[in-house]
């Protein structure tokens, strides 16, 4: 199993008494909260946890963009990325992802994408996104438009990587009349692509197409819905594709916390969990799921769970859900071994820092996880997966 | 009292729903972004000296959603190939709101067959400083509240237990509204530059306390539409035509009788 430490880079130093004055801590939430002297003082630090997760070990490292909030402080990932590059040795470096069709030049995305990768000499994972439901409030983006932009700017990208150049693309979004890329990426025929999601149908059809079988990787997720869905990846592949899909097409994304005792570790990490979930990452519906981002059929089944109880998440039940882990180096080790037992995916992306978790805690979750998880879960193969056996096909 | 005949009509393979009543000059009501709630008094009051046409936008209400409709350019010459091939003539258009945006964008295009422009708390052009509401961000609930002075008339329809039909046409205007006006919100910056080839006479209506589109509108399409005439109707937010009908109609017909006749 490839382990990554996957990093937000929230504003940390948010003043919280000012946060529950707004709606969210995003689009909208006022920017004279942000400090940039504190912003040097965070994004040296966030990036010194990236390069230290690469001498404990790590398999890769990961960041993403989000924009205008204090969740994510990456509005271009690429940056940080083109940071690791020069200071890490041997850790993949994942960008998701980058949210290509937010831009009306994602050629540009393309080309430093091929900078990194020939930079790094192969070590960077690209992550197609459309951007959450907020991304198109503060990047102007019609959410109407997200995914028939998303697809044809991928399209633009995997052409600009691996056809030769010069040519035009005659796209409908999007018009390049000489498409001739230099660089072009290192990796052959381009950077491995990622598909992060929340749990989305047409994300996990498309990924795992036989033209493309991208890793498909969930997000912040119950395990019964991680369950659902890194299985509804191996179906799609077998019932509609007809080919058997590889645990390393799979990954999983949570939050970790480890201490040397469960209840130290929950002591410890309750209040910055619960920041993560409801000051950071709230979002009103209406600016989470803007018109169009979903399809009708899509919007009416989310609307009619979640209207009304985001926001107040809790540790015990983020744990007793299986969207988090956190507890002893044992209790860590064994939950991602059983975990990885039933589902069998190859990536494992740790949220290693969230909401306003100190540095030093930070740190010491990093080293007791490097030292006594890493080295038990990294050997994890096909050979400890159970094999393919729906898990909610039993369940439903 | 519903005296509209409902039906769908195929303009070049795109078929759309249309609510018709009465007898008279040819009038045609274009729709704002929440569509059509059904043959309101205010069209059945109208419909006494006109022959009232509202039909649901393609992509609104029952119409049909056609691949060829991606903004409002585009609608504006579905409207025109409408005229041509219903033949009307003479016709009294009246725009509400994303409605009043579409009437301008379609008279501007091609005034030969309107006879005059009713435009009723009109989106279409932006005042620097002055946006419209973002109608996307806000709870939906909450809009429909701003949408009145009456606060009855709002809790009276978020009271309604709606079908799952409505509700589906209820998201898909949402959409449809996106679609047309998420960027840049609800206006058109080319729009203002082609206003003065609007040359028949013009009527800008505006309810006085509208929180959608703040009444500095009404004085702005006044000026910058020539000859045109603006009335404000009390007690009223961003759908006079549904809050004041009455004052409404009067507004409309009078202008219609006076100057258009």
């Amino acid at each position: 199993m490839n382990v990554f430490m996957f990093h937000l880079m929230p504003y940390a130093a948010l003043d919280m008494k000012e946060r529950d004055k707004h709606p969210s801590a995003w689009v909208t939430l006022p920017n004279k909260l942000f400090d940039p002297k504190i912003g040097h003082e965070l994004y040296n630090r966030y990036l010194d946890e990236l390069e230290l997760a690469d001498e404990l070990g790590f398999d890769g490292v990961s960041v993403n963009e989000h924009h205008q909030n204090a969740y994510g402080l990456m509005p271009s990932p690429v940056v940080m990325a083109a940071s690791l590059a020069r200071r890490t040795s041997n850790c993949k470096i994942a960008i998701l992802g980058n949210a290509f069709a937010l831009r009306e030049h994602p050629l540009t995305l393309a080309e430093e994408h091929a900078m990194i990768d020939c930079i790094t000499g192969g070590r960077l994972i690209t992550g197609f996104v459309r951007g959450i439901g907020a991304e198109f409030y503060s990047m102007a983006a019609n959410p109407t438009l997200s995914h028939e932009r998303h697809m044809e700017a991928h399209d633009l990208i995997i052409r600009a990587w691996t056809e030769e150049g010069p040519f035009a693309f005659e796209g409908k979004h999007y018009h390049f009349e000489y498409v001739n890329m230099w660089p072009r990426p290192y990796q052959d025929p381009h950077p491995p692509i990622w598909c992060p999601s929340l749990g989305s149908t047409e994300t996990i059809e498309w990924a795992a197409h036989p033209d493309r079988k991208y890793v498909y990787a969930q997000n912040y997720s119950p395990f019964t819905n991680v369950c659902k869905f890194l299985d509804q990846y191996r179906s799609t592949a077998q019932d509609m594709y007809g080919y058997e899909a590889s645990s390393s097409q799979i990954g999983w994304t949570a939050p970790v916390y480890v201490a040397d005792t469960d209840e130290q570790a929950v002591a410890e990490a309750t209040e910055h969990m619960e920041a993560l979930f409801n000051k950071f990452l709230y979002l009103p519906f209406e600016t989470l799921f803007p018109p169009g981002y979903l399809t009708a059929q899509s919007y009416k089944r989310v609307a009619s769970h979640k209207r009304g109880i985001m926001g107040s998440q809790t540790m015990e039940a983020l744990i007793e859900n299986g969207v988090v882990i956190v507890g002893s180096p044992d209790t860590v080790r064994k939950k991602l071994i059983e975990c990885h037992e039933v589902l069998g995916f190859s990536t494992f992306v740790a949220l290693m820092h969230f909401g306003t978790l100190p540095a030093d805690k930070t740190e010491r979750s990093m080293r007791l996880f490097a030292e006594e998880v890493l080295p038990a879960i990294q050997p994890l193969s096909d050979r400890e997966y159970r094999g393919f056996e729906p898990a909610s096909a039993a369940a439903e | 009292m519903a005296d509209c005949t409902e039906s769908k009509i195929d303009i070049r393979g795109c078929k759309i729903h249309m609510r018709r009543g009465g007898t008279g000059d040819p009038a045609l009501f274009l729709h704002g972004a929440g569509g059509i709630p059904g043959w309101i008094p205010a069209f059945q009051s109208l419909s006494e000296s006109l022959d009232l046409m509202v039909p649901d936008h393609p992509t609104y209400g029952l119409s049909d959603e056609p691949e060829w409709l991606d903004d409002m350019n585009d609608l504006a010459m579905f409207y025109l190939d409408m005229l041509d091939e219903l033949d009307l003539n003479g016709v009294h258009l009246i725009g509400n709101s994303l409605g009043g945006w579409l009437a301008m964008e379609i008279a501007v295009r091609s005034s030969t067959r309107i006879k005059s422009l009713t435009l009723v708390g009109s989106a279409g052009i932006r005042i620097k400083g002055k946006p419209i509401v973002d109608i996307f961000m806000m709870d939906p609930d909450d809009l429909v509240r701003e949408l009145f002075v009456d606060q009855t008339i709002a809790e009276n329809i978020l009271g309604m237990n709606l079908t799952e039909e409505q509700t589906d046409i209820q998201l898909r205007n949402r959409v449809s509204t996106a679609r047309l006006g998420w960027q840049p919100r609800l206006f058109n910056p080319n729009l203002r530059k082609w206003l003065h080839r609007i040359k028949v006479p013009t009527h800008v209506i505006w309810g006085d306390t509208d929180r959608i589109i703040d009444p500095v509108y009404a004085a702005e399409f006044g000026k910058v539409i020539a000859g045109s005439q603006v009335t404000m109707i009390e007690k009223a937010g961003h759908l006079p035509h549904i809050e004041q009908a009455e004052t409404f109609v009067k507004a409309v017909s009078g202008f219609i009788q006076s100057k258009a006749a």
